[in-house]
């Protein structure tokens, strides 16, 4: 057995320790002790037991935004990966040509999430929006506010149009780290621009793409500015992601108790999913 | 300083028998090292992977039973602790 020499490295990780237990453990214990007591005020709290928890799992709303959640969250990563897939292969590898694009595939990274959204709510009116009055002119009865098809189609390429250079980014510094000497190989075995991507490229890329799959899965999961600012979760409910169902009953109906119990389901759902992703495709080297 | 938390007695021993789990396992993990092997779960583990997953599987039966039934949390919580026990032994 390897035995440990000197321990005071264990000294150098306390700040981070004592960091992360004040930004995120003592919220959690809090957030917690929430979710089992009915909180009338700052002073009065009764304790329930697991009441909370059994409303919010029971609760339709809750359901149902959590359906769309997933159908979201999905659907912007089969468009979103292979798309930044698809422009990382398409960049030029050198020159000024590749460093104006990689200036270009940065702006959208650099525009926070509420300008965003206003920036699609105007883009996507009929009466002020170039989207919205061209695909109006066209004679596609396009309106965001009334059509939850619409409204949702606009969500999904907003989200489009602001994260897919992120992957982008990652593919291309994934394959400008794949050596020459690979592509020689191929060329002289004449491999096809198939076979080289398929057993060059996309093998070399896992590791950025794991990256690219987890960050994505769990921005999307959370979005709550994007939407809200562009159609306030509508029309009706049908933009309404979790995190804004958790919103309004945190804040704007000040529902403490059910809020913290729906805010550690949310984070199981997430823990999950990460993990199920993380390891998949970690595994999937090693099972090789 | 901690009444803003709204501490009560089940979340404050849920909380210090989570601590005793990890302070149990940090100390014998220094005291006998593991090495990944395969269980009957479907992947190679670590004793944290099993503790991990072991734990998340925990409280998916709990939100299980609090979703489709009114029984008493007793018995989701007696299969978790059997479960975890499984899955740290054979997992």
């Amino acid at each position: 057995m390897i035995k440990t020499e000197n321990n005071k490295a264990w000294f150098l990780v306390l700040p981070v320790f004592l960091l992360v237990a004040f930004s995120a453990v003592i919220p959690l214990m809090t957030v917690v002790n929430y979710s089992v007591q009915d909180i009338l005020d700052p002073n009065t709290a009764f304790f329930v037991g697991a009441e909370w928890y059994r409303e919010v799992l029971r609760d339709p709303r809750l359901h149902d935004s959590l359906l769309r959640q997933f159908i979201y969250s999905f659907s912007v990563l089969a468009i979103e990966i292979p798309l930044g897939i698809g422009v990382a292969l398409m960049m030029p590898t050198k020159g000024r040509m590749a460093s104006l694009c990689l200036i270009l595939l940065a702006i959208p990274l650099l525009i926070p999430w509420n300008v965003v959204g206003t920036i699609w709510q105007i883009f996507g009116r009929a009466d002020i929006g170039l989207m919205g009055w061209a695909l109006n002119s066209l004679g596609v009865d396009y309106n965001y506010a009334a059509n939850p098809g619409d409204a949702w189609a606009t969500v999904l390429l907003m989200d489009v149009w602001h994260w897919t250079s992120l992957v982008a980014l990652l593919c291309y510094s994934g394959l400008r780290a794949i050596p020459e000497a690979f592509y020689q190989a191929a060329e002289i075995d004449r491999a096809s621009r198939w076979a080289v991507f398929r057993y060059i490229q996309l093998p070399r890329l896992k590791s950025v793409l794991v990256i690219a799959v987890l960050l994505r899965f769990m921005d999307s999961f959370m979005i709550y500015t994007e939407p809200f600012v562009l159609t306030g979760g509508g029309p009706g409910s049908s933009t309404t992601f979790l995190s804004q169902t958790l919103v309004t009953m945190a804040i704007g109906q000040f529902d403490i108790g059910p809020a913290a119990a729906f805010s550690l389901i949310y984070f199981l759902i997430v823990l999950l999913v990460s993990w199920l992703f993380f390891t998949t495709i970690t595994h999937m080297d090693k099972s090789k | 300083m901690i009444a803003w938390m709204t501490w009560t007695l089940p979340t404050a021993i849920f909380f210090i028998t989570i601590g005793c789990i990890l302070f149990c396992m940090t100390v014998y993990e220094v005291r006998s090292p593991c090495v990944e092997r395969k269980g009957f779960l479907p992947i190679a583990t670590t004793r944290g992977d099993r503790l991990f997953i072991g734990l998340l599987v925990s409280a998916y039966i709990h939100l299980l039973f609090l979703g489709l039934s009114d029984m008493s949390l007793w018995i989701p919580l007696g299969i978790s602790v059997v479960w975890v026990a499984i899955a740290l032994r054979w997992g």
